[in-house]
């Protein structure tokens, strides 16, 4: 991978970054949607005290999953819909560089809304949330599902069937990792058993992270020819 | 005016051979898990079911590798053969795994006092069900025919590392109530039999194994590809057809 490899990747990223920034678009979205389904849980749980520290993880990471399919679907719509995905392909850039460009883009959103969805599950639920390993644990998470995630947008984008499809085909791809992200946040929210219990699954997201990346990486060229 | 090829509506020699096989086989593997092994002692006569329950998952792998190797195929060659041989696999693996997941349901109401429990085991079948089902409607929401190949193929490939790596998940955690036969199990496993303590166990078990973990899912891929490559012959004729 050249210099040039790299820069390619950063143009797309930038493109990625300053179409947010100009429409704020999928921030909002996915913000909004974040919110309503931690509140939207609060109410239908209506956990107690010892209930919270078994179930908040599982309401974190999912509610950021289907935040993420959100986000995700509407960045690839946009590409399609304003045809710059088209445009994109038809220029020099490795399929690659557009693949790592757009993943990075889409898991900086992800990370942007995983921060916030922490503070404000902090506060609601008066649990420790706010530990380095939880966004450790939120970055290891962020990055194997935009690896996955930015390929099967892609993909799903070009079918019929587009905003149904990817929850669909994400979902079960993307249950490794949930399960492995709420299996590693219960013991350092009951502050318990931590250093045995957490570094196992902390290894195996990041396993799972570099065997989704790859993957994607290698399959994104079949996904986008035309 | 391009030139289709006849395909013969009858089954080719090969897979009728497998078919008879295959029959003849079921049907002593029955006779085998009903009649020819003892009853357990602890269990009775729910645990004949074990002969069907425990192949049927490794007839579904099965079926699932042939779906990730057609799919590969596939975007290597460009071949539709393998495509056909991808969502062949898919569809007879996913009427394994509901086999599978049926077949231990009967046998836990009576063992575990309940129909379905959310151990790790049965929720990772449950999971590679879905994900296979996802695949089947991935392909029916795209309607050219070369995409929709190229991309189930790559779906395929994702789906079946996924369920890979939720198989090892699974084994990671030790607090499945589910029994293992062969091998340690875990010390929560409720349900667990001796193969050696009841006669023809054994007998019975190596039998249904490659029964329905091979032959089964083999043969009904061949017929699934067959009445493909058939669906897209008759496509090609009403192409054709409607260009005259």
């Amino acid at each position: 991978m050249t210099p040039l490899f790299w820069r390619a990747c950063w143009l797309i990223f930038r493109k990625d970054w300053l179409q947010e920034q100009r429409s704020r678009e999928l921030i909002s979205l996915m913000t909004l949607f974040g919110l309503l389904s931690t509140l939207t849980f609060s109410f239908a749980l209506q956990l107690d005290r010892l209930s919270r520290v078994e179930s908040v993880s599982g309401i974190l990471w999912v509610t950021i999953l289907f935040a993420m399919i959100l986000g995700m679907d509407r960045s690839a719509g946009n590409d399609r819909e304003n045809e710059t995905f088209l445009a994109i392909l038809l220029s020099p850039i490795p399929r690659a560089a557009i693949f790592i460009g757009k993943s990075i883009a889409n898991g900086l959103f992800a990370l942007t809304i995983g921060a916030i969805l922490i503070g404000l599950m902090t506060f609601l639920y008066n649990l420790p949330l706010l530990q380095p390993m939880i966004f450790l644990i939120l970055l290891l998470l962020v990055v194997g599902l935009s690896s996955v995630g930015t390929l099967l947008a892609t993909m799903t984008v070009q079918t019929r069937s587009r905003s149904t499809l990817l929850p669909i085909v994400m979902l079960p791809t993307a249950l490794p990792l949930v399960l492995a992200a709420v299996s590693a946040t219960i013991p350092l929210i009951a502050q318990s058993d931590v250093n045995n219990s957490i570094a196992m699954w902390i290894q195996l997201m990041a396993v799972l992270d570099a065997v989704y990346f790859t993957l994607a990486v290698l399959l994104f060229d079949f996904v986008v020819e035309e | 005016m391009t030139t289709i090829s006849p395909v013969s509506p009858a089954p080719r020699a090969g897979l009728q051979v497998m078919s008879a096989t295959t029959l003849i086989a079921v049907a002593v593997g029955l006779y085998l898990a009903l009649i020819f092994a003892g009853t357990d002692i602890d269990q009775g006569n729910i645990q004949r079911i074990f002969y069907i329950h425990m192949p049927a998952f490794f007839g579904a792998f099965t079926a699932f590798s042939a779906t990730v190797l057609g799919g590969i195929l596939y975007l290597i060659t460009r071949n539709p053969r393998w495509d056909r041989m991808a969502v062949a696999g898919v569809e007879v693996g996913l009427m394994l795994s509901l086999v599978n997941l049926l077949t231990g349901s009967i046998w836990a109401r009576p063992i575990w006092n309940t129909w379905w429990t959310w151990d790790p085991r049965l929720t990772s079948t449950a999971v590679m069900v879905l994900t296979y089902a996802a695949y089947l409607m991935l392909r029916a929401g795209i309607e050219q025919p070369e995409q929709r190949r190229r991309f189930a193929a790559v779906y395929g490939i994702l789906a079946i590392v996924t369920v890979v790596i939720t198989l090892v998940i699974i084994r990671v955690r030790d607090d499945t109530i589910h029994p293992v036969v062969v091998g340690t199990g875990s010390t929560a496993a409720e349900g667990t039999f001796d193969v050696q303590a009841t006669r023809g166990v054994t007998t019975a078990l190596l039998f249904n194994l490659p029964v329905w973990g091979l032959l089964i899912p083999i043969t009904l891929m061949m017929f699934r590809m067959r009445l493909e490559q058939l669906t897209e012959h008759v496509d090609r004729l009403k192409a054709e057809l409607m260009e005259r």
